[in-house]
């Protein structure tokens, strides 16, 4: 077995048996997760591939490139792995949120604003506890916000400090 | 202002541009079509009480009546990228296609580089290269809002780029939008020119020639290289452009685009460039009421 390379990318293994390095996640459990979780179908990422950079820092990619390739950034970050909770990233749920229909949360107008200056609020919400997609209604459709976490009747927003603003 | 005097033999309404120069300018914005179209875009701006604009020129150039563009939820949710209008010119220029391999030179902050990656549907291979690691984490958080995911961001010396750690080796098309005197700027920053001397100009044209020589031999032949500044300075223009005409195997194209514009030029305080530098584009802020810009269109040759 090899050691994850913190400054490098690495593509990850389709699967489990073709893991090489320790801990780290596959595209198998990546699009499991995705779909177990948010109910995004596996074909919304046929054509993009995943990859570890940093301890447990997925990025989704829609390039070419060899594996392993040092340089700044491939694609976006999506998802931190090697944690008992895996976190979708907030850009990645604005960016791929509209594909999901599960644990996601529709705000108000007021609840939205809030969200997106990264304030928690406590709220209703039948399903899961955990990480939920956070969306509200905009020009004529539902357009996710972030990733919240949900907990004790409060939904806590994960709208990273740079990323927040006042609406 | 003073610098600009030097210009008065190129511009035809001299004192029209001058008055140009002195009007602050207004907000531009670009729709960022891997989020949302222009519609959807300019809807979710008037929800929130901004004024919208369509530029005639481009349907996702809009201009913007508000002082605060980026408290809107139309930029929270990265629909829009508060760029100059003229500034979303070269990408559109460059007109990469979906699955293209494209280089970015000097990418950051990124405005230009997920400009590119929403022209090739966000499918392909988009090199956002720069040398500056603080405006590349710019690029990055742009990048990530704008959910652009075919960047590669790669941090070089644009002069010297390797295709090492790249799955090819050499691009379709390219893009220089060269770090420049920013002549141009002058209506975003007034105090632009307080520092301008003209050895600086010269200093960065030998910068600009190392850069748009080294983007023109990694592209393809039959591929289409863009230089563009937000500069006047013939040198690090035409001067530029003559320099890689002559050293490298490319040629000058016709610009397509609906904007009042003046043609390169071809003499310069007795230095003559090729004749073909006609076709590139001078955009002067009395123009289209924008900043100042320049952009050449190159084809590479085999």
């Amino acid at each position: 077995m090899a050691d994850n390379v913190g400054q490098r990318f690495d593509r990850l293994p389709s699967t489990a048996d073709e893991r090489t390095v320790p801990g780290r996640a596959t595209r198998q459990a990546v699009l499991e997760y995705f779909a177990d979780r948010f109910g995004m179908p596996s074909e919304t990422f046929e054509s993009y591939t995943f990859w570890e950079k940093g301890a447990g820092k997925i990025w989704i990619y829609a390039g070419e490139s060899p594996s392993p390739a040092e340089l700044e950034a491939l694609g976006m970050t999506c998802l931190r792995t090697r944690q008992e909770h895996w976190k979708p990233t907030t850009d990645f749920a604005q960016r791929f949120g509209r594909a999901a229909d599960s644990c996601v949360i529709t705000l108000d107008a007021e609840q939205a604003t809030a969200f997106a200056a990264g304030e928690d609020q406590s709220l209703e919400w039948d399903g899961d506890w955990g990480y939920l997609i956070a969306a509200h209604d905009i020009a004529g459709g539902l357009e996710p916000i972030g990733v919240g976490l949900y907990l004790h009747g409060e939904l806590r927003s994960m709208v990273p400090k740079g990323r927040q603003r006042t609406i | 202002m003073e610098p600009l005097e030097r210009y008065r033999p190129l511009i035809d309404d001299f004192g029209a541009f001058q008055a140009a120069c002195k009007r602050p300018l207004g907000i531009a914005a670009r729709v960022n079509t891997i989020k949302a179209d222009p519609d959807r875009t300019i809807e979710a701006l008037r929800a929130d009480g901004v004024g919208v604009e369509q530029a005639d020129w481009h349907p996702t150039v809009l201009r913007l009546e508000t002082d605060s563009p980026g408290s809107t939820w139309a930029s929270f949710h990265g629909f829009v990228h508060t760029q100059e209008e003229v500034s979303s010119l070269p990408a559109l220029v460059l007109d990469p296609s979906p699955g293209d391999r494209v280089f970015d030179a000097c990418a950051a902050p990124g405005g230009k580089a997920t400009q590119l990656a929403a022209l090739v549907g966000d499918r392909g291979t988009v090199v956002a290269n720069d040398n500056n690691l603080g405006r590349l984490s710019a690029l990055r958080f742009n990048a990530e809002r704008l959910g652009a995911t075919a960047l590669a961001v790669t941090h070089q010396d644009a002069r010297n780029f390797s295709f090492n750690d790249l799955a090819f080796d050499e691009f379709d098309h390219a893009l220089v939008d060269a770090p420049c005197s920013c002549e141009g700027t002058i209506r975003k920053n007034p105090t632009t020119l307080e520092e301008w001397t003209e050895d600086h100009v010269h200093s960065v044209a030998g910068i600009q020639k190392g850069i748009l020589r080294r983007a023109v031999q990694a592209t393809r032949p039959g591929g289409t290289v863009v230089y563009s500044t937000c500069t006047f300075a013939p040198e690090e223009n035409e001067g530029v452009v003559d320099h890689v005409l002559a050293a490298e195997s490319c040629e000058l194209q016709a610009i397509d685009v609906d904007l009042e514009s003046a043609p390169g030029v071809i003499e310069w305080q007795g230095t003559e460039y090729d004749p073909s530098l006609e076709q590139a584009i001078r955009l002067y802020p009395h123009h289209n009421d924008t900043g100042g810009f320049f952009v050449a269109k190159l084809e590479v040759r085999a």
